[in-house]
Parts: C-alpha cells; structure tokens; sequence
C-alpha cells in the first residue's frame, strides 16, 4: 500500500467557526427505466422518482453531520442546483439533518455550469470544508467537485473513504489504484466522498417534521454559461442472452471470445 | 357543503344508503412529502434491519426483536400519533395507518409493532388518567417499555366477556390481588407493560388494570410453537396473587369491556393497513419471479395463467386500500367535527373511530382475505419453489393466516358488520327503514331499461353500485322482517349480508377512489386503474348475487321468493364487459415496472 504525504497550503484563511457545505444532486431513483424523446435528445423525465445522489447522501452529507455532531464543524449548509421541482429532494436531505439549504433556481447544462453556480455562492458564505459525493449516479462526470476546488483555489480530493477533521486541517485516506492514499491538506478543501467516509443514515421522525421548518433559501443563479451540450442520448444495447459452453470445449470459448465477443 | 350536509357526510354505516361524492374520499395518491418521507422512513427501516434478519427473527434470537423495536423507537416510529405532551408526534390517524402498511411487509416485526403501538399503548393513552399518563406513555412511545395486552384466555376467546381472570381488593384497600391465565398474548415474552382484563370479585364485566412486569406473581409458559409469524412472542401469562397498586386500574371498574372492544375498533382498521402494505410486498416479489422465471422459453410472467394472478393480487390489493384510507379520513373527520363541538381530542378520537366500527370491521376481513389470496397465489406463482421453505412465499403464507383470526375472527367481524348496522337502524341512528320500503317497492314497479341517463366515464359503475345498495337493503330488509329476533341465530345468513355490505363498501370505495384520481390526473394516466375498478365492480356484482341468492333461498320461498330473485337480478345486472382484457392490460403494466405500481 502506498502512503503519500502531500504538502499543505499555507494560504487558507481559516476562521474558528467551521463551516461545511455538501453539495446535493437530485438524480432518477434507481429502479427507473430511463426513456429518450425528442429524437433522443432529451430524457424523458414524466413520472421518474427522483432520490438524493447517493454518494452525496450516505457518505458526504452524513460525514458532515457527524462532524457537526462530534462539536468540530459549526454549520452544515447544503446546497443543489435545479428548479422548485427539485425541493422535496433537499427536503429530504434536510431531514437527515443540516441547519440549511440553498436552491441555486436554475436548469443547469453541464458540470462546468452547476460548478460555477456552486462556487460563487460559497464565495459570498466562505467555507472551510466542501463535501460532495464521487459522482451523481445519472450523468456520472465525476467532475463538478473538482471544478468547485479551482473555482474557489481550493485543495481537492476525489475518492476520499476517511475523512478526519483536526484543528485547520483534514486528514483523507482515498482509494488510488490498487490501494490506498492518506493526504494532509488545509482549509478550505474540496472532498470528493465515496464508500467508507460514513454509513447511511435512515432520517428520523423528529428530522423529518424539522426539515419543515429549516431556511431553504432560493437563490438567483449568477451568469454562468455552460461549455458543453449534449448533441444526442443512445440507449444501452438490450442484455443479450448467455451462452453456455462447455467445460470441456475451451476451443470453442476461445473461439466465441475472438470472434463474437472480440474481447482478444 | 355547508354545516349540515357535512356532519351528515361523516355517518358511519351510511355508504349503505348514501352516494358519497368522489371529492369527499381521501385518496392514498393525495399523500403529501412529509407522509411520503415518512413512509420511506418506514420502507428503509425494514430494508435494512429486518428483512436481512427474517430468518433470525423467526427463530427468536435472544434480544434481537426488543432491539428492532428499540431501533424502531429511536426513528420515532412507535410514537407517531402519541400527542407531543407524551413525547409522541402527534401525527393524524391516516399517518399511522399509513406507517402501519408499509411496516405491514416485516411480517413478525410488524405483529411486534402493532401489538406495541396498538393494544399494548392505546389503552393507557386513550383510558388512563394523566398521572398514568405522564407515567406510562412516554417510555411506551419511546420503546424504552414495551407493552402487551391480556385479554384472550384459554376458554375465553371471541366470548371476551366470559374471562375467568379476577381482581379482589386488599382489606387495607390499597391493592388488587389479580388471579388468572392468558393466552395468546402478543409481547409477552419481553413486554414491560400488561394491560390486563379481569372482573372484580364477581363483577359483570371486565376491568382493565396497568400491570408492570416488575410487579409479584407474573409467570410465563415458554413461547407458544405456531404456524407462522414465528418471530413475534406469544406465551400465556399467569398472574398468581399478582399484587397490582389500586391507583393502576385502568378507567373505571366494570369499563374494561368497551375499552377492549374500542381499541379494538382501531385494532381492526390498523390491521387491515398492515395486511395491504403486507400484499404489496408479496405483489412485488411474485412478479419479480414471474419476470426472472422462465419457462418454454419464456418468462412466466408471459403466460395468461399467471397474469390473470398478478392482475387480480393487485385488484384485490387495491380495492381493499381505497377503502382502508376513505375510512381513515373519515375517522379523522368525525373526530376533528367531535372536538370542534368541544369534546375532549381523545374522547373524540374514541367516539370518531366507534363511528366508524362498521366500516373497521369490513376492512379488518377485506384486506385479511384479500391478503390470504395474495399469499396463496403468490406460491402458486413461484410453482415449486413456493413450497421450499428457503424461498420467501414460504413464510408470507404462513404469516399471512393468522390475519384472518385474531382483532376479532373474520366471522365474528362479519357479524358485527350487520349487527351494528341493524342496531344504529334500531336506534334511529341510520334510516334503513324508508331506503328498504322504496326498494320494496320499486320490486312491484317496471324495470329501468336505462338508455335516457347520459353515458359518462363512471357512470355504469355508479349505476352498477346504486344497485348493489339496493340488493343488500331488500335482502337485509327482508331478512330482518321474515327472521325477527331469530336472525342473530342464522348465522349463515348473517354471512351473506356481511358479505353483501362489504363487497358493496369496497366496491364503491374503489370507484370514488379512481373517479378522484382521473379528476386529478386525466383518464390518460388512469387507464389500469379504470380497468382495476371495471373489473372489480364487475366481479362485486357477481358476488353481491352470489350471496343475495343464497340467503334469499334460504329463508323465502313461493312468490315472495320469485319476486326478490328478479330483483336481486335486476339490481346486480351488468352489461358485458372482457375482464379478461382488463386484467391482460393491468398485469402488462405490473410486469412493466417489476413490482406492484398502483
């Protein structure tokens, strides 16, 4: 296992009263079958349930929960990108706790877009500590987190499965290739989270009557544009069925390999 | 609607006589995101802690069912209609029940849980003083206490009343000395708490007392072996010179007759949500088989014989929650009307749900019958691994049976169905009366051959159920009159009106419930659940006549029978209609998403 040490900034302005902003993407529930219209440049989204992004719910939100539990982090925020239609998503993060939530009200493009919106409302706040999950389960780009990190010059780490907060500075074990990495890095940070980080949380009664009441405050989108569109969506093609071979004819596995599969 | 029109809305029993506007129904579509939350609390809470551990759970592993409940408790899920005061959240009944359907699915954690929050907390909430109150409820609601109730003894089952438990009161009048066996008590096993019903010295009727666990004198047999719901504990208590302070009888002496029968009111609604959340599951988990299974080539879920199964499941299903949460409301609504006059929210709560008894009790066997073929077909689904015990029909099925029993036996609900509608006739309460006569009458007059009424997306089913209130009222009616004080011994006839009034309640619900949902979201969007209440009302009318017919026969005969077989024909008369393609269309759309979707 390999153990890297990174060097840490020097130039945080690192405040005593930790705040923490986790970011919330609203994504289709899993069990839905996705639909194309519009000559398939758009997903049809009628009757889709929508659920938190899980990487965002189960290991960033609730990371930054324990944190503010555990008495180091004074505010959790969080925050999400989309219109009134995605409120009863933040609500329900809400209810897993979070003094309060911000609704960037736009319709955003790209990951490039979503990030801007992000980060210039955490300039006007000024977080310590911004947690997001590794990727949203829809369009898996990975890549708002990052963006966040050079938008605000923050640090970044992507892939983060531990996260021990001390004093100005975080301690993050991630998964690198075949193993794992552990990185020193001061305030304020970008968190990229994954498996490992917390275990999901199921919102209680009391969470859920009080994510009611929390400030979920609507806030109009900077002029960020977007750098990229979607030209067209394809669907994966049907699962084909299985074909057994065997045992005893390996010539014929490899032979279907090559030939059907063209995996070698 | 103004004043009086809505206090008469809110009659129980009178959906026999009554149209109830579509607009009226509280509809489990209208759920808003909080509920929603709520039930997700409840759907994840059973996904992560007892669905895993079925198998333990069944075997009764030491601690590990108080722990769900203390897990449960943690979530708040055993205090969601404890008023605040009491550490509960106040929530509304139709937020219970909705909590209790969707925890219906973890079969003996769901019989825990009701056992717990019902019976084993309502009685102290509901009847105990405030100081038994502030002693009892907020531990109960929080799980920190347990609770169980002691009413079934060994030779005193549906005859509640006929205990043979006694209480004597001390010389120095400062204690009960309580004496005598249950059985069958839900909890037992690890219940802190025991509502317990035993006449004092030879009292006529049952008192109720609070009896902690601590107290001297309680032993317990070992955990009874059943057929099912292997999980829950039930022992038979003995209470031996059980020495229980005077300040823990429960309401007053002689009172624990009707605090047993009207908790059981609640009991009966509650259970039918259970059993509904419960067939859901089954539901889900047959198609999803059904998808997997193949068979000729094909998944089974393309054959005929098997849609017709998963379609009628999800009829059923849906037929019996339509009328769980319009009785929910309209519980809500007497009670909330009660307390607007100025009576106190808990005897209002009481006296709002006793209103609503008749309807308790059909939805008690309606959704207890409707789960029983979920289960039956849900094994007949998976073929031959619905018999291995390792595959999960197995234990729905086994679980499923005891619905039918306990809450009061299926028949004795149909009894008291007819029975408390005759007696609120009796009593001036609900006009039965004139409704019957024209009935009567309109046997004598020329048939309505329809065609002048304008044709209308509901209207035939609202024509077909019109009919069907007057099939039960002219055979009620009739049967009353021909039987007199003997009907009450003809419990075969008693039967076939309970039946009657209940295929007409579920029937009706049903098509209010779709009417609203296609106000709500077009005919386009409704279109299973218009075929779901096509077909229902449809097999209803066959049903209705079925019953009609066997209970005409058997106390009427000559001319006066002739005449009432021609009305009940012409009353439950519908036009022809291809339920087959009806079902096809609804089971495409179960097989469609994976899982039960309405």
């Amino acid at each position: 296992m390999k153990k890297i040490s990174l060097s840490v900034r020097n130039d945080n302005n690192y405040t005593s009263n930790m705040k923490i902003l986790v970011c919330i993407s609203q994504v289709p529930d899993t069990s839905t079958k996705i639909m194309l219209k519009d000559n398939d440049t758009a997903v049809n989204t009628q009757g889709t349930t929508y659920i938190i992004n899980p990487y965002d719910e189960w290991y960033a939100l609730i990371r930054a929960l324990e944190l503010k539990e555990n008495g180091v982090a004074t505010d959790v925020h969080l925050i999400t990108v989309g219109k009134a239609d995605t409120e009863p998503v933040i609500r329900k993060a809400l209810a897993l706790g979070g003094d309060e939530a911000v609704r960037i009200d736009a319709d955003s493009v790209d990951p490039y877009q979503t990030a801007n919106y992000i980060a210039d409302y955490a300039k006007t706040v000024g977080y310590d500590l911004v947690l997001c999950g590794k990727e949203s389960i829809d369009y898996n780009n990975g890549s708002v987190g990052v963006m966040i990190a050079e938008l605000l010059d923050a640090d970044y780490i992507g892939f983060a499965t531990n996260i021990q907060v001390e004093g100005t500075t975080a301690t993050v074990k991630r998964e690198i290739e075949g193993g794992e990495e552990t990185d020193l890095v001061n305030f304020p940070v970008v968190i990229a989270c994954q498996k490992g980080v917390a275990e999901a949380r199921i919102p209680n009664m009391r969470g859920i009557m009080a994510a009611r009441t929390k400030p979920l405050n609507v806030v109009t989108p900077t002029a960020s544009a977007a750098v990229t569109a979607i030209l067209s969506y394809e669907m994966p093609p049907a699962k084909a069925g299985v074909k057994m071979v065997s045992p005893d004819n390996m010539d014929e596995l490899v032979e279907l390999l090559h030939s059907e599969a063209k995996v070698i | 609607m103004n004043d009086t029109e809505a206090v008469k809305a809110i009659k129980g029993g009178e959906f026999l006589i009554r149209e109830t506007p579509a607009e009226s129904v509280f509809i489990p579509e209208e759920w808003n995101e909080e509920q929603l939350m709520i039930a997700e609390t409840c759907t994840n809470f059973l996904a992560q802690h007892v669905t895993p551990n079925l198998a333990r759970i069944d075997e009764q592993e030491e601690g590990l069912m108080p722990h769900l409940m203390d897990e449960a408790g943690a979530l708040g899920l055993l205090s969601i209609s404890i008023p605040e005061e009491y550490g509960g959240f106040g929530k509304d009944f139709k937020t219970s029940m909705l909590v209790t359907e969707k925890l219906g699915a973890g079969h003996s954690f769901s019989v825990a849980f009701s056992a717990h929050t019902g019976i084993g907390t309502l009685p102290i909430l509901y009847y105990g003083t405030d100081e038994q109150k502030a002693k009892y409820i907020p531990k109960l609601a929080s799980g920190e206490w347990k609770g169980a109730y002691c009413l079934t003894e060994p030779s005193s089952g549906s005859d509640a009343n006929s205990g043979k438990a006694r209480a004597k009161l001390t010389d120095d009048g400062k204690h009960y000395i309580l004496n005598g066996q249950k059985m069958w008590i839900t909890n037992a096993g690890f219940a802190d708490i025991f509502t317990v019903f035993a006449k004092i010295d030879n009292d006529e009727n049952l008192s109720a007392f609070i009896v902690e666990k601590t107290f001297e004198g309680i032993t317990l047999n070992p955990e009874e072996h059943k057929m099912g719901i292997k999980g829950s504990s039930t022992r038979q208590v003995f209470f031996n010179d059980c020495k229980v302070p005077v300040e823990n009888l429960l309401s007053e002496r002689q009172n624990g007759f009707k605090i047993a029968v009207n908790i059981l009111n609640l009991g009966r609604i509650k259970l039918g949500g259970g059993t509904i959340g419960a067939s859901k599951e089954v539901i889900s988990t047959a198609i999803n088989y059904a998808n997997e299974r193949e068979q000729f080539g094909r998944p089974i879920s393309k054959y005929g014989a098997i849609r017709y199964k998963i379609a009628e499941q999800a009829i059923k299903t849906y037929a019996s929650e339509s009328a769980a949460y319009r009785a929910s409301e309209n519980m809500e609504e007497a009670t909330a009307h009660l307390i607007e006059t100025g009576m106190d929210p808990i005897k209002a709560k009481l006296k709002g749900t006793e209103q609503y008894a008749i309807e308790a009790a059909i939805i008690k066997v309606n959704a207890s019958e409707t789960l029983n073929y979920v289960v039956d077909e849900g094994v007949q689904i998976y073929g031959g691994m619905g018999y291995s015990a390792e595959a999960p029909m197995d234990r729905s099925y086994r679980d499923s049976r005891i619905n039918r029993i306990f809450e009061g036996t299926n028949e004795i609900n149909r009894m008291l169905t007819v029975d408390m509608m005759l007696k609120r006739a009796m009593k001036g309460e609900l006009d039965l009366m004139g409704p019957a006569q024209k009935v009567a009458g309109e046997l004598m007059s020329i048939p309505d051959f329809g065609g002048s009424e304008e044709e209308t997306l509901f209207s035939k089913e609202k024509k077909y159920i019109a009919g069907f209130k007057k099939a039960v009222l002219m055979v009620a009616g009739s049967a009353v009159q021909k039987l007199m004080q003997q009907l009450g011994k003809e419990q075969e006839v008693l039967m076939n009106l309970a039946d009657m009034l209940i295929e007409l309640y579920v029937a009706e619900s049903t098509q209010l419930r779709v009417e609203k949902l296609v106000g709500m979201r077009g005919e386009e969007a409704c279109k299973e659940q218009l075929d779901i209440m096509r077909v229902y009302v449809n097999d209803a009318a066959e049903k209705i006549f079925k019953s009609g017919k066997e209970a005409i026969n058997s106390f009427a005969d000559g001319d006066e029978r002739r005449m009432m077989m021609m009305g009940l024909k012409r009353f439950t008369k519908t036009e022809d209609f291809n339920t087959t393609q009806a079902r096809r269309n609804i089971a495409a759309k179960l097989i469609e998403e994976n899982k039960y979707c309405f």
